[in-house]
């Protein structure tokens, strides 16, 4: 029997506030700089997921938004102020932490009540906005807990919670569902975008995780040694990477050698069309989905290396007699053994090329 | 609208998830002791502790000649007419009292402050405050008394040499006593995390450090406090060396002419010691205080 959750109440419900990065630099003085001069704009309303490997920025750039991290040059605005200068207390965001952050000496409904305090709202409408933020996040029931007493994906509800009920300009998200577990944290990451729906806030959140990313997203912005490589819709960046790091970084990526040349790019003897680019013809590296190779009657001939099950998928790893290992996913109820001769083909474009040395 | 977009989570109950359990499993290597064992070693520690106190408390009831029990001896300590050979004592117990709250005000005041600045905002001094704090514990008081003598002379020159003025060099021997609780207390919170949420939700730094750092941190700093007050009163190298007239100085003259006062008093004072610990180990880090009932 599943429940039926309750819409947003008014309480919670916020116009989106437009947030902008505009050429910040941050430099730890180690050498290296955290943020090179990056941008961004988030429209109003919008989710946008900075994705990328560990070091890359991205918690720097979130937390320069937040005001926890000063900034070495540019601006950070929050609709049409600019808040660099505004100490963190005085940005009016939410902000959701990787660690669990609830205040321990504090019961559920006294941690939700903090932010509502700090504006000094009144008693009866804070236990109502508090009450209705709980709900919100099916958590009303536990209002007098302490964090002890509840598991973690209940803790980050709750913190979630904490930081909607202020009704901020935006919502800042550190890798919250990175201590969860694999199910709660595919549950906790739907019910954050469905609230991020219905109240319409900015929200802005962080993430190593390019499938929680690509989920969750309006937009997507991967980073890459305190750069924005590319900023774009899942769709954009699963089919059109705008760069080897990209095309590497989100989904599977089969990397071959081959020679570009007229718009096709030869691989192991096969024509395949590339989409028209600024690389020149000559040899290239060209990125092939896995799903865009398919296991065939006639084809490439290749050995089995390692197959392994992912529910309705299979991906199977072969290798050609070219010499190098092409990564194939195909329906499960083909089973290939490691050591068997199979045949390969092409079935798509690579998703990218990029010049090779 | 399919139900899967009108649930929360949909068909999982939110509450499922049990928090772990305290207790461990029994009979795992590194569970803790079964509640038997527990018992066991509670009661052969407290007869341990029991049997001097006991012997103690006895010998104050003891007449001077002859047998049976009596509360003469404890009599003789309210008694007016014998108020004069109390007189020291009671004074050197007031000093020990000021004493005690000037020490301790040192460590909230100065230390306290001084650890959650190395925590919070300076990491890198976090070595340096650990090892300067530690250090007066390995080298031994007489020791430092000798090198207190040539700045005490100059400190009288400048504040007198009331016995108020012990507290500098008393609150220079109870830092590894007062840094250790609260040390381990900050060790066990996230206080990095817990100060950004606050301030993300609107607390100034002040605000945060008295709304949720120093709730967080309520059980170390009684703990700190009672072992301060602890040093305090059981010190005795720095104000005998330094001429001044304290509990355990008062204490010890007393003793020479009546032994009974002097075992009478050391009882006392363990007693409040004991209450005071009693006191701590009921008070909890974390949801000591009864939330309040919320209107539905």
């Amino acid at each position: 029997m599943t429940t039926t959750a309750p819409s947003p109440a008014d309480s919670l419900v916020v116009r989106g506030t437009p947030v902008q990065l505009v050429d910040v630099v941050k430099d730890y003085g180690s050498g290296s700089r955290a943020l090179d001069a990056i941008s961004l704009d988030v429209q109003p309303g919008e989710f946008v997921a900075l994705l990328g490997p560990s070091g890359c920025g991205k918690t720097t750039a979130l937390r320069a938004i937040s005001g926890l991290e000063s900034i070495d040059s540019g601006h950070v605005r929050i609709g049409d102020q600019d808040i660099e200068s505004v100490p963190v207390h005085k940005r009016d965001i939410g902000m959701v932490f990787q660690s669990y952050s609830l205040f321990p000496h504090m019961t559920v409904a006294q941690n939700t009540a903090f932010g509502l305090q700090m504006r000094k709202v009144g008693r009866a409408d804070r236990d109502r906005r508090v009450q209705e933020a709980l709900d919100l996040v099916g958590l009303g029931h536990l209002a007098e807990r302490y964090a002890h007493q509840m598991s973690g994906g209940q803790q980050q509800r709750v913190a979630l919670a904490r930081a909607l009920v202020t009704r901020p300009r935006v919502l800042l998200l550190d890798e919250p569902l990175s201590a969860l577990d694999a199910k709660v944290r595919v549950q906790l990451r739907d019910e954050i975008r469905k609230i991020q729906q219905e109240t319409g806030i900015t929200a802005v959140f962080v993430t190593h995780d390019q499938e929680e990313a690509l989920a969750v997203a309006d937009r997507v912005a991967v980073m890459n040694a305190g750069r924005i490589e590319q900023i774009g819709t899942p769709e954009d960046l699963y089919l059109r990477p705008a760069s080897e790091f990209v095309a590497g970084f989100v989904g599977h990526s089969n990397r071959v050698e081959g020679v570009l040349e007229h718009g096709r790019v030869t691989v192991a003897g096969q024509d395949l069309p590339v989409l028209p680019g600024a690389v020149p013809d000559g040899p290239v590296l060209a990125f092939v989905r896995p799903e865009d190779v398919l296991l065939a009657a006639s084809g490439l001939p290749a050995i089995v290396v390692s197959t392994s099950f992912l529910g309705a998928q299979r991906r199977t790893v072969v290798r050609l007699e070219a010499g190098f290992a092409l990564t194939v996913q195909h329906a499960a109820s083909e089973h290939p053994q490691p050591g068997d001769l199979v045949h390969v083909a092409f079935a798509g474009q690579p998703v990218a090329v990029a010049a090779r040395s | 609208m399919t139900a899967a977009t009108a649930a929360p989570i949909a068909g999982v109950d939110p509450t499922g998830t049990t928090p772990p359990s305290r207790r461990p499993a029994r009979g795992r290597y590194g569970a803790v002791p079964s509640r038997a064992t527990g018992t066991v070693v509670l009661v052969v520690v407290g007869v341990l502790f029991a049997i001097p106190l006991l012997s103690m408390a006895t010998f104050t009831l003891r007449p001077v000649s002859g047998s049976g029990l009596t509360l003469v001896h404890w009599a003789a300590l309210f008694d007016p007419a014998q108020q004069s050979n109390y007189s020291d004592l009671f004074a050197g117990i007031q000093n020990s009292l000021i004493l005690a709250v000037i020490v301790v005000a040192i460590v909230l005041l100065l230390l306290v402050p001084a650890m959650l600045l190395a925590e919070l905002k300076y990491p890198r001094v976090h070595r340096v405050l650990e090892f300067v704090c530690l250090l007066p514990i390995t080298v031994p008081t007489i020791v430092l008394v000798v090198g207190f003598v040539p700045v005490y002379q100059v400190l009288q020159g400048v504040v007198g040499s009331d016995p108020w003025t012990l507290s500098f060099a008393i609150g220079v021997i109870v830092l590894p006593y007062a840094y250790r609780p609260i040390q381990a207390n900050i060790g066990t919170l996230n206080l990095t995390t817990l100060t950004e949420a606050a301030r993300s939700l609107g607390a100034s730094w002040p605000v945060a450090v008295w709304r949720i750092v120093l709730p967080n941190l309520r059980r170390g700093l009684i703990s700190s406090c009672l072992l301060t007050v602890s040093v305090v009163l059981g010190e005795f190298t720095i104000a005998n060396v330094l001429s001044q007239n304290t509990f355990q100085t008062a204490l010890l003259l007393l003793q020479q002419t009546d032994p009974y006062v002097g075992a009478l008093l050391a009882l006392a004072a363990l007693l409040f010691v004991f209450v005071l610990l009693v006191d701590v180990s009921r008070t909890r880090s974390i949801g000591g205080r009864r939330p309040k009932k919320r209107k539905s």
